[in-house]
């Protein structure tokens, strides 16, 4: 492996900005004029850069959105067991085009999960998390679990029966852990039952974790900036087929950015029945179970893992060991080969883990009632060996095909 | 049924032939859509209707919503409140400013107590909410053999079986019970109500109360309108949610066309 050679593409040296005015006053002072030019101008981007290669700037444009709407959502926000309901259907009819903000906020989160799971997966298929992007991989998979913890943290927000019967649901998974579960549990809650200080906490933590995300997007930009991008043949690339990230991918950044603003404003504005849950418009009622209590559908995997292992600590194991796994992938896939696109079994092999996630989420959908049971534990199996087993597998045949 | 064939086309022999993007998404979108488990009911299912507002596309029939607004303030609202809704709200119906005041004018809302203790009331105003007629849930499951008539704010969102089972259960009274059901005193019979019982007294009859517009008020006619109202009141955003979503995917597709020439053209001398 080329340890040595660790920025693949090298970006052009930048000049300070020459000449006169402000803007050159400025740059000779703070360079971030030409640290612009630089990464985000004239860097070389390979030039066979696919589709999946859009969401990362989707991702950030979604996550603007968020923090735009997501702040004229919180003026008008009450954090308390009486109010939050209400403080919600007062934005929903009271406040002007407040009923606009909420669809666009609710449905950005949704299509935040989709886009990341999307990028995610470009990730693992083109092998964009081996040397020298480990450090890009890790800081995205930060990401992944603050972005879910924030998502969490809002759902409980609007105190609906969801929210409510929700946080029960995760409280006492977290309750299930052995030993320190309670105290984690009385943690996270703050008092023994769900109020006040619960809806104040997860608020607080909602608009925290938010602004933290961006702070960490910083740096899985400024890590992506150090070997540049990866590509669709997993190789690198020579400077005769890179071409400037200007004006070739802001066009193409562009054209990708419009087509998932349309499926957007069709969900939040069309067909925003596909992603809502009506059983959350009824006020949480502690004393009331719904018949059939269920996350968002971005949790669904998880939730079917949590629920076809039998034990409840066992399902939180799994549920959070399929999240924990990812973290150790560069280390698991020691082969030097990066796209599955050259790796006939790999790409298979990653073919069913797309189809087992699915399917997680269906058993999710169904409680793991009857045969979901089976097909939860056979997707979950295979989940998880997937990783331990068929990728060093498949990553030592490779290797020994290169040695010989 | 429909989950059972998506289980049958996900056996691991086919797994090699979806290396595609394009047909893992599919696979994404129908774990997305596919149904719910199957749920037990315990009502008649209802007929299906249709109603202008269904579809991404529907809207309001703002004549049927006004005559439904005549129906809950004459019928529903003597036991179900609306405490989302403030007598304001109601302009979206296309009310003037003066008779949205009108309306609350004539209802009053509790205003603390005397120094004696005895409860006050004031006449409402437009920020007023549409409460409740009961002081609590207790008074108001007492005075309804048990059961609380439910605030109608989000009704027809969380009523399962929707619009069409609140169009047939308000028409559904009437009928026989089946044999062996004991309708208990004080309760009725209507198929469309869990377990085929309600403590809701038949609320519609011919002609219950006039139209301003003129419309024969039947019972069918009333049931209707008071359906769309709920609607209405649960989603009041509708019309203009699709028009600017319309809008949208208009302007974008416009803007979409642009990009991808600015984009083919920028990428024209890239071999
Ligand atoms: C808040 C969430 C995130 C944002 C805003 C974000 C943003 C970006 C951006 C702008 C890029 C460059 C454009 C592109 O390649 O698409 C990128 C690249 C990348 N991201 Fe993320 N990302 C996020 C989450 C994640 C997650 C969850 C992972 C997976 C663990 C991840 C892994 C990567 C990798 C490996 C690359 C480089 C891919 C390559 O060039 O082949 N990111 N990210």
């Amino acid at each position: 492996m080329n340890g040595s050679g660790l920025p693949e593409n090298i970006p052009p040296h930048a000049e300070p900005a020459s000449g006169g005015g402000v803007l050159s006053w400025i740059d000779r002072r703070l360079p971030v004029i030409s640290a612009f030019r630089k990464e985000y101008v004239d860097f070389p981007m390979p030039r066979n850069l696919n589709a999946l290669w859009n969401f990362g700037a989707i991702l950030c444009a979604v996550l603007v959105l968020m923090l735009a709407t997501g702040i004229f959502l919180a003026m008008n926000y009450t954090p308390t067991a009486a109010g939050a309901f209400m403080s919600i259907e007062m934005i929903e009819r009271q406040l002007p085009g407040g009923w606009a903000l909420r669809a666009m906020h609710v449905t950005g989160a949704s299509l935040f999960m989709a886009a990341l799971y999307i990028h995610l997966f470009r990730g693992l298929y083109y092998g964009s998390y081996k040397q020298p992007r480990e450090i890009l991989w890790l800081s995205g998979l930060g990401l992944l679990v603050m972005v879910m913890v924030t998502a969490f943290a809002g759902y409980v927000l609007p105190w609906g029966q969801m929210s409510y019967w929700g946080a029960d649901v995760a409280g006492k998974a977290v309750g299930a852990v052995p030993v320190i579960g309670p105290t984690l549990e009385h943690i996270m809650e703050g008092s023994d039952q769900l109020g006040d200080i619960f809806i104040h906490r997860f608020f607080v933590l909602h608009f925290v974790m938010a602004f933290a995300i961006v702070a960490i997007v910083g740096l899985h930009v400024a890590a992506l900036h150090v070997p540049g991008p990866n590509n669709p043949t997993g190789k690198p690339v020579n400077a005769r087929d890179t071409v400037p990230f200007h004006p070739y991918y802001t066009t193409k950044d562009l054209t990708g950015l419009v087509v998932f603003a349309l499926v957007f404003v069709a969900l939040a504005f069309l067909w925003p029945d596909l992603l809502s849950e009506p059983e959350n418009y009824r006020p949480a009622n502690p004393l009331h179970t719904p018949a059939d209590i269920e996350p968002e559908w971005y949790f669904l995997p998880f939730y079917g893992m949590l629920q076809s292992v039998p034990s409840k600590f066992g399902g939180l194991l799994a549920a959070g060991g399929s999240i924990a796994i990812l973290f150790a992938v560069p280390w698991l896939d020691r082969s030097s080969i990066r796209s599955a696109r050259s790796r006939p079994l790999c790409r298979a092999g990653m073919a069913g883990l797309v189809a087992a996630f699915v399917l997680m989420g269906l058993v999710g959908r169904h409680h793991a009632e009857g045969g979901w049971m089976i097909v939860g534990r056979i997707a979950t199996l295979y989940y998880f060996s997937y990783f331990l087993v068929l990728l060093p597998l498949c990553a030592r045949r490779e290797m020994r095909g290169t040695a010989g | 049924m429909d989950e059972q064939g998506q289980q049958r086309c996900d056996t691991p022999g086919r797994h090699a032939a979806r290396r595609h993007g394009a047909l893992l998404s599919g696979l994404v979108v129908l774990g997305l859509v596919s149904g719910g488990g199957a749920m037990a009911r315990d009502y008649r299912e209802p007929p299906r209707q249709t109603w202008s507002f269904q579809g991404p596309l529907g809207h309001f029939d703002m004549g049927a919503v006004q005559r439904g607004y005549t129906v809950y303030a004459q019928v529903c609202s003597a036991c179900h409140g609306m405490k989302s809704v403030t007598y304001g709200d109601l302009a979206g119906l296309g009310l003037k400013e003066s008779d949205v005041d009108a309306i609350a004018h004539a209802h009053h809302v509790p205003a603390g107590v005397d120094a004696g203790g005895h409860a006050l009331s004031r006449p409402a105003s437009a920020d007023d909410h549409l409460l409740s007629p009961y002081p609590d849930a207790r008074t108001a499951a007492a005075a309804n053999h048990g059961v609380m008539p439910p605030d109608q704010s989000r009704l027809a969102v969380v009523h399962p079986g929707g619009v069409d089972r609140i169009y047939a259960f308000l028409t559904g009274y009437g009928q026989p019970a089946p044999p062996g059901m004991v309708v208990p005193q004080g309760m009725f019979h209507n198929p469309y109500a869990a377990q085929g019982l309600t403590a809701m007294p038949p609320p519609l009859h011919e002609g219950g109360v006039t139209y301003p517009d003129g419309t024969p008020a039947t019972v069918a006619q009333q049931a209707r309108d008071v359906t769309t109202f709920l609607a209405w009141v649960a989603t009041p955003h509708l019309t203009e949610r699709h028009r600017l979503g319309v809008g949208a995917v208009v302007f974008l597709v416009f803007v979409l066309i642009l990009s991808i020439c600015l984009k083919r053209r920028t990428w024209s001398n890239v071999p």
